[in-house]
């Protein structure tokens, strides 16, 4: 493995009393997708625009290219492409307008064809208070490629898009990971995650808390199948933790979430439980093990709590 | 990518959405020709007062300036729009420069017309000084606007922004010769009028439109407004903030009043040592005696 183009060691932010980031690490490599997955307020969007140089640090270590954000100033930002998580342009200003006036600002850009290539070619006289969240998204990520950058940043592209648009914009950041372009994304979609991303760092409460390919992390559960059960009341305590084969067992919004090495046994013992219980089985669902059991393996909670 | 080249590319595109502006288009277009209007109607057939109130009505579309830029750079600030070219390698200086260019250039075609219409429709009986009077309007529309730019960088919101453009506003159209003539005052308040930076626009364009005043006899009106576009400037520019988070901190409201230190030394010279209270009345004069235009009043 060569230099790591992203580099974050140690990282610290307080916002007043609250701790955003207590000691994040991690680098990622160039031409690589990366993803930085958790829930709201795990301190993704804070990582992500101290690496940008829209915030400092308080401490530890950020460098993007080998340049530090905060004092590299118009070097650093032309060679980086962002998507921010809110921001907006004037209403009145067209999409073509939009792209001239951000190429115009750096002296290497992409080649011409960006409306094209994000299907914005009929909306390329539309005033961007015409476009949709979808359109305006698009234009976004057109825009954080004008400069044709080597690091791309995208804090949660896909947050509030429906499925259908959620898709496309998948499919331009596959584009990127095929044309090289280094991406750091940030998300609480577990799809995303997945489907996107070479390596993944889940993030909680300011801290990574794992980190490694979507496979690695979830070979972290190996051996082991989630079964979720729904039952119509709760069972004795303690007692579903205590079936045959379940390794972990923990109640999520009103089911509960085995973790279990020998599924037919746990099954069979779990039937036997309700029965004496003289309580009744309402769903089962099994899986083989996603981002999200890992993330709940190791937080006790849902992404989305 | 130099400065110059990105500020000229953000001047065209802020000129692009002016027009496409109705706000603009009244406020900068409309009002000022409703002003003519009412000038015409008031002046009817007293042609002698045109130069002054040209001055006037030059005085308060360029002083216009400073409404609009400090409410549009805090909507910018509010809406996130600032953030997003906070990432693109655009400065602070760039961004502040761009409006303040965009405001002359939009500012130039109303003044014209104003010109125009004193000129050949309320029979101005000559041009002016127009070399001067385009000095003055060029440096009175950076200074005005760097005057909002501040105010812009030390308010945290909407709210915070009009109220304390309005205060100002109050004191710049009162007490600046605008509206009411200063030789109209009494003298304790002529004196503190010499401290309202739009005294110094307002004298040195009635000067030019009304007896052709030269270069040298608004010089220290042109400094005036120099001082305190550069300061203005450079303290704006120093405070400026992308972000709608970013809250200005309570001391730097203080940074408001800094940027009127020029006027206030400005102020207590005159108040001192200067003229400038004989070329007010003076002007006032050729108002209220309807002296003929062509002869330079004296003293």
């Amino acid at each position: 493995m060569g230099e790591p183009i992203i580099q974050v060691e140690n990282l610290y932010k307080n916002y007043g009393a609250v701790e955003a980031l207590r000691g994040a690490s991690f680098s990622v490599q160039e031409g690589e997708v990366f993803g930085l997955l958790g829930p709201n307020g795990a301190g993704k969007t804070s990582t992500i625009e101290i690496l940008e140089g829209l915030r400092n640090a308080d401490r530890g270590v950020a460098r993007v290219c080998g340049l530090d954000p905060e004092k590299s100033g118009e070097k650093f930002k032309e060679i980086i492409g962002a998507v921010l998580q809110s921001t907006s342009l004037p209403q009145k200003l067209k999409v073509r307008e939009a792209l001239e006036l951000f190429a115009n600002f750096y002296p290497r850009r992409a080649d011409a064809g960006l409306l094209r290539r994000f299907q914005l070619e009929e909306k390329a006289e539309a005033f961007y208070s015409q476009l949709s969240g979808g359109q305006k998204q698009r234009l976004a990520l057109a825009m954080a490629l004008v400069n044709d950058p080597r690091v791309v940043f995208l804090d949660e592209p896909t947050a509030g898009l429906d499925p259908q648009v959620r898709r496309e914009i998948y499919d331009i950041i596959a584009e990127l990971r095929g044309s090289r372009k280094t991406v750091l994304i940030t998300t609480h979609y577990i799809e995303e995650a997945e489907r996107l991303c070479d390596r993944v760092a889940i993030i909680d409460h300011g801290r990574v808390i794992a980190l490694g390919t979507p496979r690695e992390l979830k070979q972290g559960s190996a051996g082991t199948t989630r079964i979720e059960v729904r039952i119509a009341r709760p069972p004795a305590n303690g007692s579903m933790g205590k079936l045959e084969g379940v390794t972990s067992c923990r109640e999520i919004e009103g089911a509960w979430a085995l973790s279990s090495t020998r599924p037919p046994a746990t099954i069979v013992a779990l039937v036997k439980l309700l029965e004496a219980e003289n309580n009744e089985l309402q769903s089962l669902e099994m899986s083989s093990p996603s981002l999200e059991d890992v993330f709940i393996e190791l937080t006790g909670r849902r992404l989305r709590e | 990518m130099g400065v110059m080249s990105r500020t000229w590319t953000l001047t065209k595109i802020r000129l692009v959405l002016a027009m496409r502006n109705r706000a603009f288009f009244f406020f900068s277009l409309v009002m000022p020709l409703i002003f003519l209007v009412g000038a015409v109607i008031f002046i009817g057939n007293r042609t002698q007062w045109a130069g002054y109130i040209l001055g006037a009505i030059l005085t308060t579309t360029v002083m216009g300036s400073f409404w609009g830029l400090s409410v549009q750079l805090v909507t910018f600030r509010e809406q996130g729009i600032l953030r997003r070219f906070r990432i693109a390698p655009v400065g602070a200086g760039p961004m502040l420069a761009s409006s303040i260019i965009s405001n002359y250039f939009m500012a130039l075609p109303v003044v014209a017309l104003e010109i125009l219409v004193c000129r050949f429709v309320l029979h101005m009986q000559n041009w002016g000084n127009l070399p001067a009077i385009l000095v003055l309007v060029t440096i009175g529309s950076a200074t005005f606007s760097s005057l909002g730019l501040i105010v812009a960088s030390v308010t945290n919101t909407m709210q915070e922004t009009q109220m304390i453009n309005n205060l100002i506003w109050m004191g710049f159209i009162f007490l600046g010769g605008a509206t009411i003539p200063i030789g109209s005052f009494p003298h304790w308040l002529q004196r503190i009028s010499l401290f309202i930076p739009a005294q110094y626009l307002a004298t040195g364009l009635q000067s030019s439109a009304t007896w052709q005043a030269t270069y040298w006899e608004v010089i220290e009106d042109c400094i005036a407004l120099a001082l305190g576009l550069f300061l203005a400037f450079e303290m704006s520019r120093r405070l400026f903030r992308w972000e709608p988070e970013a809250k200005a901190p309570r001391r730097a409201k203080m940074w408001v009043i800094a940027a009127f230190v020029p006027f206030l030394i400005f102020g207590a010279w005159e108040n001192f040592y200067g003229s400038q209270l004989q070329r007010v009345n003076t002007n006032y004069r050729v108002l209220s005696r309807m002296l003929p235009m062509q002869t330079k009043p004296t003293q």
